[in-house]
Order: structure tokens, then C-alpha cells, then sequence
């Protein structure tokens, strides 16, 4: 499900400006940052996904019910679902459950964030840990870690994790869990082409004429120098990460209660009143929709950022 | 060509053995085991351990493992566990269905993406440009199976235009000699099935299409921004060759390999939308088959799906790969 997307073309910072063509040298991450302002792009993306922290962090004291709590299950009956400003006290009404949408959308941005996290930050430290092998060491080691990484690769991303899921049972950690392994042969790959892209390079002989020990030029050169592609694509993984979330919980994959606030589950169960309750699938949808948006461009902004090719323009 | 074929071939045996350990050891890792997962979870210890002397799940790992390998040479699979049949025959009986839907979306995706990609570049900067870029990113992070539910409602609901699911109305009685069932339409004259059998096949396929409709989209338009401004097509302007040569022959062609790599990679995500797709739109393909199959823990059939979707991977990414000879013949088959 994951995909590595093509640079979009036509560099959106300005050529001339005069923060990015200092003779003083400003240091790679900086100068991204700088040019990352200037983005509008960069700028929506950014307060997309700082309203998505702020409600996910602040769900506790936002949201009015708690996530699994029915506290409108008295109002509904088999044939009529409360829909928004229907009801007092239920601003976006109820679901089939007798729960309240507002206060399960606020919750699911928690576990949403929760799983987008901690299963890119599991993809990462996998691909990383293979890719640093792969790249670092070369020889035999490089051809038995890529050849593992392509037989992942061989199988889709979603049947992938599912499979994980399926031996570990349902649960969201199972979920986090099969995300997280599905996404490391791709981070895997990308450090590892990344590192290879910087062996020949200068700086790298300098520390090598130094005497300076193998592991000491790939821990502290030949790593931090080939992070860039790896961190654009850990944004675009949290992304990917949600929405592959949202639809493993959707195939019923999650565990736990039935009416456990997660979006993805939010969908499965308003497939059968999509005709009468149609914004019980289209909220959470659209909650997923644009969080997946304010990762991607943000993700997108700070590949442009730190694409030399644009840079030196 | 023959031996460019034989050596890619050759080089999907060592990805496939290692698969084969990686599927043997995953099925020895569910939870339970391979008995458990056979009999459900309520199964008798004797039960059980019937199972395992039947099945040799008791012997030594090396000995089951060669067995194992041994059936998959042979073509068995194994018998699924939910419906008990042999996996490769519910494989056959239901590919067709994803095969169509797959057929529908790529058309579709292709058809709109790479039009709309070439005339983005070619009005760089101006409205057409803008939204394309807009439309791609909308298409890239919309849930495949929540845009099912919007095309439901507003096409199948609100307007009753599109059938909102299944294959085929069950009022109609068709024959089927392929599976394929609007091939099927036309083959027997059954033209009124045929048309039914389509009409239920465009609300899946622009749901499955519309993700690789935007990375088509974004491919082309960078590829053809790239190309457009090299130096072949200022010379060929100079030479004062027609626009219209210079747009299909230099442009167009230089600008569709890396489209085509790409077309070729949308399979994953093809067949992981299948899945989505399938069950939004009760579309009785494999798609949904893997489905049930999740949840049975139906793993004969996770299994040979698995190694099935291994080998087309590699024979589409072996077709992609002789295709760029044809598109650019700088490029030489090696």
C-alpha cells in the first residue's frame, strides 16, 4: 500500500531568496527548515497535523464520552439512528451503538496517532537496523539482507501485515505490529541505496585516509549524511501508516470491543446504514482522509526541501 | 530474448524457496499451530493430535518442510479449510472476477491518468496543471475502501444509476463457461448479461483505479515536464518538424518508461484495494475469498495466494522490463 512517490516537479521556494543564498554555509537541515516556511504546502500540512496532535493529545479533556462509553443508547432505536443537531447533547449524533460520533472521532485521532507512530517508528528502526547492515558492511551480508527484503517485497504490503495479524491474533497492537514489519524492507532498501549513493563520495575517503575504523565512518559520515530520503519517507509512512490502520481495523482486524473508537471500525459498521446514517462513514472517512493529507504534504514539502536539485537553484 | 526470459526465470527460484521457508515457518507460527488452525480453537487434544500424526505435523521440521515442498512442486496447495475444496481450483473459479475488476480499473487509470498527466506538463503552471496536482493528492490519501462508500451512496443510492453490488443482477440467468462474466455475455449472445455484468463492474473499478489513476497522474506530468525541455526536442523544433511529431514521437514516447515501470509496480497496490474494493461491493472475487480466508485463518489459501501473487509480480515486472525495449530501443534487453 505504501508507495514511494515521484518528486513533484517545480521547486515552490523562490530562487532568489536571500535566506538560502547566503555565502555563509547554513547547515542542510536548517536551510531545509527555512525553505519549509516559505512552502505553503509545507504550511498546510503542518497545521493539519498540528490540529491532529492537539485533538489526539487533548482527547481526554475534549472529547465529552469516553471512547467505548454508549451513553446515547437509550435514543436509538433498530430503525432510527440520530443524526447531527438531531439530538441534544450529541452535536454530531449517534451511532448504530448508541455512541457519540463527536466524542469516538476525537478518540480515534488518539489511536489513529498511536498506531501511525509507533508502527513507522518499528517499520524505521527494522529498515534502519537492515539497511546500516546491508550498506555498511556490503560483501555477502548486503546480498542474503537485500535478497530477504525483495521476497517482502514480493508480497503486498496489506496481505503482508495482514498475515502478521493473523498469527498474533486481533488486537491494535497486532495492528501496529504488522504495519510496522510491512514497512521495513521499504526503509531497508532506501537507506541502504542511500548509503551506497555516499560510499564514493569525498568526505567519505578523507575519514577513510584519516584511519579512521569502518564502524566509526558508517555510524558518524556515512549514516547521518543518507538520512534525508529515509526521514521524508518515515512522513509519508505516518500517511500510509493511517490509512493501512484504518483499513486492517476496517477488514475487522482490531480486537477488542465492537464499538471501540477507531475510525477504520467506525466504517465497517456504517456500511449497512450507509442509505439512512450515510455521515457515519463519511465522517471517520474524511477524518482519515485528511489526516493521511497533512502527512503527505508535509512529507512532500520537506523532500523538495531537501532535494539538492531544487536547492541550488 | 529467449535467454533474457530463461535467466529472469531462473533468478524467481531462489526468491520463491526463500518465500517458501518464510510461508512454512509462518504457518508453523499461528496460534495453536497448523491442527489448531485446521479444527478451530475448540478442538479436542485428541482431535488434535490425530490431526498432527495425519498431517505429519509431529515429525521433525526438515522432514515436513521437504514434504511440503515437495506437493507445492507438484502444483497442490492443499485444500482450503472454509470451503474444503482444493485451493487452485477456488482460485480458479474466482480470479476472473478480480481479473475483470483489475482490467476495468487499469483502463481506467491509465486511460484518464496519462492524458491527464501530458496535458498538466504541457499547460505547466495554469488551471488544467493545478488541479491535476490537486486531484492526485486527493486520490493518493482517500482511503480505497472509503472512496467505495462515497461512489456507493451518491451513484447506487442517491441516484439508483449503478448497481451497488455484487456481479451480476440475480435475476438474470447467464451461462458461464469462463468465469469472466461479461466475456461470457458476449461469447453466448447473452448481450443484455454482458451489459449488466459491466454496469456492476465500474463503481469497484473506479474505486480500485483511482489510486494508481494518481500516481499515473504525477508520474507522467513530471516525466513529461522533464522531457519536453530537452535538448532532442528544441532541435527537433528547430528542424521544424510538425508539433504533432514532436509531441507523440519525441515527447510522448521519450517520457513513457518511467510511466510503464510504474504501471507495472501498481500490482500490490492493486491487489490489496481488490481486497478493500471486494468487500465494500460484495464482488465475489478473490479479493473478498482472502478476505474470509483472513478470518477463517484459512492459511492453505493465504499460502498459495501468496506464492501466486510472487510469481506474477515477477513475470509483470519481466513484461515491464522487455516492454522498455520496444518503447526505447536505445534500450537493449541484457
Amino acid at each position: 500500500m505504501s508507495t514511494i512517490l515521484p518528486p513533484a516537479a517545480g521547486g515552490s521556494a523562490a530562487p532568489n531568496d536571500p535566506a538560502i543564498d547566503t555565502g555563509r554555509g547554513t547547515g542542510l537541515w536548517k536551510d531545509a527548515f527555512l525553505r519549509l516556511r516559505r512552502n505553503p504546502q509545507a504550511i498546510v500540512g503542518a497545521v493539519i497535523i498540528g490540529l491532529f496532535l492537539l485533538v489526539a493529545i487533548l482527547a481526554p479533556l475534549l472529547a465529552p464520552y469516553g471512547g467505548d462509553e454508549l451513553p446515547g443508547r437509550t435514543s436509538i432505536t433498530p430503525t432510527t439512528i440520530p443524526g447531527p443537531g438531531e439530538i441534544d447533547g450529541f452535536p454530531l449524533g449517534l451511532d448504530r451503538f448508541g455512541g457519540d460520533v463527536l466524542s469516538k472521532l476525537i478518540w480515534g485521532a488518539q489511536a489513529s496517532l498511536l498506531i501511525g507512530v509507533v508502527s513507522t517508528a518499528l517499520g524505521l528502526a527494522g529498515g534502519m537496523l537492515l539497511g546500516v547492515l546491508a550498506g555498511g558492511l556490503g560483501g555477502w551480508v548486503d546480498n542474503v539482507i537485500m535478497r530477504f527484503v525483495d521476497i517482502l517485497l514480493s508480497v503486498p504490503n496489506l496481505l503482508l501485515a495482514v498475515s502478521i495479524a493473523a498469527v498474533l491474533g486481533q488486537s491494535s497492537y497486532a495492528i501496529m505490529i504488522a504495519i510496522g514489519v510491512s514497512q521495513i524492507p521499504i526503509f531497508a532498501r532506501l537507506l541502504r541505496s542511500s548509503m551506497l549513493s555516499q560510499r564514493g563520495a569525498d568526505y567519505i575517503l578523507a575519514a577513510q585516509t584519516l584511519g579512521l575504523s569502518r564502524r566509526t565512518i558508517t555510524m558518524s559520515h556515512l549514516l547521518p549524511n543518507s538520512m534525508g530520503p529515509v526521514i521524508v519517507q518515515a512522513t509519508l509512512t505516518l500517511a500510509t501508516a493511517v490509512i493501512d490502520a484504518a483499513a486492517l481495523s476496517f477488514l475487522g482486524l482490531g480486537g477488542g470491543l465492537p464499538q471501540a473508537a477507531e475510525w477504520g471500525r467506525m466504517l465497517t459498521y456504517a456500511q449497512a446504514e450507509l442509505a439512512v446514517a450515510p455521515q457515519l462513514a463519511f465522517l471517520p472517512g474524511a477524518c482519515i482522509a485528511i489526516t493521511a493529507l497533512g502527512f503527505t504534504l508535509l512529507g512532500e514539502s520537506l523532500r523538495e526541501a531537501l532535494d539538492p536539485k531544487t536547492r541550488r537553484k | 530474448m529467449l535467454r533474457v526470459i530463461g535467466k529472469r526465470i531462473a533468478l524467481l527460484i531462489p526468491t520463491l524457496f526463500g518465500l517458501s521457508i518464510l510461508l512454512f515457518l509462518w504457518v508453523r507460527s499461528l496460534p495453536g499451530g497448523p491442527a489448531t488452525a485446521l479444527l478451530g480453537e475448540k478442538a479436542t487434544p485428541e482431535a488434535i493430535a490425530r490431526v498432527n500424526e495425519l498431517y505429519g505435523f509431529d515429525r521433525p521440521l526438515l522432514t515436513q518442510y521437504l514434504t511440503y515442498v515437495g506437493r507445492l512442486l507438484q502444483g497442490d496447495f492443499g485444500v482450503s479449510i472454509n470451503t474444503g475444496r482444493p485451493v487452485l481450483e477456488e482460485f480458479a473459479t474466482r480470479f476472473p472476477a478480480t481479473l475483470e475488476l483489475t482490467v476495468v480499473a487499469l483502463v481506467f487509470a491509465i486511460g484518464v491518468g496519462v492524458p491527464l498527466g501530458y496535458f498538466a506538463a504541457r499547460y505547466y503552471g495554469r488551471f488544467l496543471d493545478h488541479s491535476s496536482v490537486v486531484l492526485s493528492l486527493i486520490g493518493i490519501t482517500v482511503p480505497v475502501f472509503f472512496l467505495a462508500f462515497i461512489l456507493k451512496y451518491i451513484f447506487a443510492i442517491q441516484w439508483g444509476i449503478l448497481p451497488p453490488d455484487g456481479r451480476q443482477d440475480a435475476r438474470i440467468d447467464a451461462t458461464h463457461y469462463t468465469q469472466f462474466y461479461v466475456l461470457d455475455g458476449i461469447l453466448t449472445g447473452e448481450y443484455d448479461a454482458a451489459w449488466d455484468a459491466f454496469l456492476h463492474l465500474i463503481l469497484p473499478g473506479l474505486a480500485l483505479g483511482t489510486i494508481p489513476l494518481a500516481i499515473i497522474v504525477r508520474i507522467t506530468r513530471a516525466s513529461v515536464l522533464e522531457v519536453q525541455n530537452a535538448d532532442y526536442v528544441r532541435t527537433a523544433r528547430a528542424k521544424g518538424l510538425m508539433e504533432r511529431t514532436i509531441r507523440g514521437s519525441f515527447i510522448l514516447r521519450n517520457a513513457m518508461l518511467p510511466v510503464v515501470t510504474t504501471i507495472g509496480l501498481q500490482l500490490g497496490l492493486l491487489i490489496s484495494g481488490a481486497v478493500l474494493t471486494e468487500t465494500v461491493f460484495a464482488f465475489n472475487g478473490i479479493g473478498r475469498f482472502l478476505r474470509d480466508a483472513i478470518f477463517g485463518l484459512d492459511y492453505p489459501v493465504l499460502q498459495g495466494f501468496i506464492i501466486f501473487i510472487a510469481i506474477l509480480y515477477a513475470l509483470i515486472n519481466l513484461i515491464v522490463d522487455l516492454s522498455y525495449s520496444v518503447i526505447d530501443p536505445r534500450v537493449r534487453v541484457q
